[in-house]
């Protein structure tokens, strides 16, 4: 099971993260692929909104689940590449446009290098590869103490 | 100049420390090399052909003596004992340790200097025009407006991991000297009607494989949405850029996709929400970096002066060839801007040792004001001399090598540190530029020439400028052997302009001589007073084209 920092510390994952072609929507607490819930979205609806999660890949367009944003306990966007900076736009868009507020996570190919980054454009959760202590993933989050520019975390202080 | 405060030195303090611990983990295997190469490469950290090597990144281009010494020291005490200065107004190591860069990194922060973002897809040092804040011509001095976009793209959380690289210039006089349209965003500070200071957006341009010129995107940006705006485009762009193809992934491609007019609409879509917010910029913002860049006290001028250098003029007909090549006017009375010739014949261009650094970083204090300027041509400038101390200056850069009577000419060429350096080349270029300023080094010939760029490229990436030089030299690699493609009419300034490909290239023994063929069909055909440039544009390809691949009769 892969492991996740929060701010509370490095936990055990518990959401679920369904394939982009599964269907099937039992357990606890499952994180559906945007085009999965574009595409069952009514079937969907009927399960407790809170265990309800998306996950999108930074190519994809977050205006998609703009209206249903209340509906989600957790929204993952998918780095397929660390290189791959689009998701640091969708996260600014989703907390700063979107107004979404609850989990907020990196998944797939990120370093721990970034982590201050991301924090910054508004995640909260990082999923870690096995191989990065705690420590260092810690250390790297706490990179910088101060910024030039206004991002998530800045304008939320402001 | 700008100082740090104390955000600046923590932040540069900061990153000096997570880049010790990145090449810690490289070092102990806990990073690949795919996962170093991109977090080194924003610390400016190439691994070359033969060593790694460093490029440290000097804002805007202005040094101080004090940062001239450091660099010095670093030149003696980590690599071979010189530096190299380069077309994006930087300066190179070429033999540094990877184990020793955190170590130089500190030695950077001590003065004010670090190496962050200077490669890498990330924004990239800002550039401007080395007369900036001296030049007659100008009517908003840049450097404020740098400083505040340096510190916008520094660490910016959202455009870390760019589709690819981002440059960004600014021009605020009537000449464009910092190349505006070749450059992913171009800013071009004007004063309205009303003489308030406005900046025309220029987005789209660069060189490398597909060269092209920028397009107005917006031309009356009001300042305080300078930021917004940046934020806007750079979103667009982090979003929408290919990522599927490195040669096709610069903004350029983007805009060229969309068109000009669609590019811009949607920027503006996306501005409308960024739009004052917190990124605004303020008027206390303003006048903080304002601050930094107001005029020195200026002496006034002797009443001798003029006649004393007219009668050096007539005396020494070499000083009379420096002030006319070398040396600029001033917006004020009594001063002169210098430029500094990293060109003499022999040594690859913009290489300079450590003890010249010295004795450089002894002449600006000596002669002005304690700052120097580099110059995306890899001259230095001295911005602030007096003229009444110039023919001192002179002799004392004579002594040193940096008098080189050649600015703007032929001889003063641009060139990339090509395949003797570079791992990416596909062809040398240090020694094509030392064959040709060894075949035209007659002052006179150069001086009836007139105003002549020559720039030289060892690959399609482009470092050496090659296609907005008057003549552009490219190397090409064509089944394992060295050529080059020479090309004419492109231009750089107000007028940019992309040059032309005469035809099949060349091996390197034959360039000088095309050279000369090009040479000889201008001052055939020029008219009075035309430049190079001019009878280029007047002209076409066609007339040069003839003569350089006639056969021997």
């Amino acid at each position: 099971m892969p492991r996740l920092l929060r701010s509370s510390g490095l936990v055990e994952d518990d959401w679920r993260r369904l394939a982009p072609e599964e269907q099937d929507f039992g357990g606890q607490r499952i994180l559906v692929p945007l085009d999965t819930w574009l595409t069952h979205r009514e079937a969907l609806l009927e399960r407790v909104p809170q265990r309800i999660g998306i996950w999108l890949d930074g190519d994809q367009e977050p205006d998609a689940i703009a209206n249903d944003l209340a509906r989600f306990g957790c929204i993952a966007i998918h780095f397929p590449a660390f290189t791959d900076g689009r998701g640091f736009s969708c996260a600014r868009l989703l907390r700063e446009r979107y107004g979404y507020c609850g989990e907020l996570r990196a998944i797939g190919d990120i370093l721990p290098d970034q982590l201050h980054y991301l924090w910054r454009c508004g995640f909260d959760a990082f999923e870690l590869p096995d191989e990065v202590s705690l420590d260092t993933a810690l250390d790297c989050l706490g990179a910088f103490s101060a910024s030039y520019q206004s991002a998530v975390r800045e304008a939320a202080r402001g | 100049m700008y100082r740090y405060d104390d955000r600046d030195r923590t932040l540069v303090r900061e990153r000096v420390r997570q880049f010790r611990g990145q090449t810690e983990r490289y070092l102990a295997g806990e990073l690949s090399d795919d996962q170093f190469r991109p977090l080194r490469l924003q610390n400016g950290l190439y691994i070359q052909r033969l060593a790694p090597m460093l490029r440290i990144s000097i804002p805007y281009g202005l040094i101080s003596a004090t940062q001239l010494r450091r660099l010095a020291r670093i030149a003696r005490v980590y690599d071979k004992g010189y530096a190299h200065f380069t077309t994006r107004q930087n300066v190179q190591f070429n033999w540094p340790r990877l184990e020793e860069i955190p170590d130089i990194l500190e030695e950077l922060a001590e003065v004010e200097m670090h190496a962050i973002q200077t490669s890498g897809n990330c924004v990239r040092n800002i550039t401007t025009d080395e007369f900036a804040g001296v030049a007659p011509d100008e009517v908003e001095d840049p450097r404020p407006w740098c400083e505040l976009v340096r510190q916008w793209a520094t660490f910016h959380p959202e455009f870390a991991f760019l589709p690819r690289k981002f440059k960004i210039a600014i021009s605020g006089s009537e000449q464009d000297r910092a190349a505006i349209q070749v450059h992913d965003v171009g800013l071009e500070l004007y004063r309205n009607a009303a003489g308030e200071v406005r900046i025309r957006v220029f987005v789209g341009g660069g060189l490398g494989r597909t060269p092209m010129l920028g397009e107005v995107i917006r031309e009356h940006l009001e300042p305080r949405h300078l930021r917004t705006y940046l934020d806007a485009i750079l979103r667009i762009y982090n979003r929408y850029g290919r990522r599927d193809n490195k040669h096709k992934a610069r903004i350029k491609i983007v805009v060229k996709a969309w068109g000009a007019e669609e590019f811009a609409r949607r920027v503006e879509r996306e501005w409308q929400h960024l739009k004052d917010g917190p990124n605004t910029v303020t008027e206390a913002e303003l006048g903080h970096f304002r601050s930094f860049f107001t005029a020195p006290e200026y002496r006034d001028p002797e009443p001798n002066t003029e006649a004393e250098i007219q009668a050096q003029t007539g005396a020494d007909r070499a000083f009379a060839r420096w002030l006319e090549r070398n040396v600029r006017p001033h917006r004020v009375p009594g001063y002169a801007a210098v430029t500094l010739s990293l060109k003499p014949v022999g040594v690859p261009p913009g290489d300079v040792t450590d003890a010249q650094l010295e004795a450089i970083a002894d002449l600006a204090e000596t002669f002005s004001l304690g700052q120097a300027r580099v110059t995306h041509h890899q001259n230095l400038v001295f911005a602030d001399v007096r003229r009444a101390d110039l023919y001192r200056l002179w002799r004392e850069l004579k002594t040193l090598g940096f008098a080189t009577p050649t600015i703007g000419t032929l001889g003063d060429i641009i060139c990339c540190p090509g395949g003797d350096f570079c791992s990416l080349a596909n062809a040398k270029s240090i020694p094509i530029a030392e064959a040709i300023q060894r075949e035209f080094d007659d002052l006179d010939y150069l001086y009836d020439l007139g105003d002549l760029s020559l720039n030289i490229s060892g690959c399609m990436n482009a470092c050496g400028h090659h296609h907005v030089g008057n003549i552009g030299i490219l190397g090409v690699d064509k089944k394992g052997e060295e050529f080059y493609q020479i090309q004419i009419g492109g231009a750089a300034g107000s007028d940019a302009t992309l040059g032309q490909v005469l035809g099949p290239s060349f091996y390197a023994p034959e360039v000088p001589r095309v050279i000369g063929r090009i040479l000889e069909t201008y001052v055939r055909i020029r008219h009075e007073d035309e430049t190079f440039i001019e009878t280029c544009r007047r002209v076409g390809v066609a007339p040069f084209k003839e003569w350089v691949y006639a056969k021997a009769a």
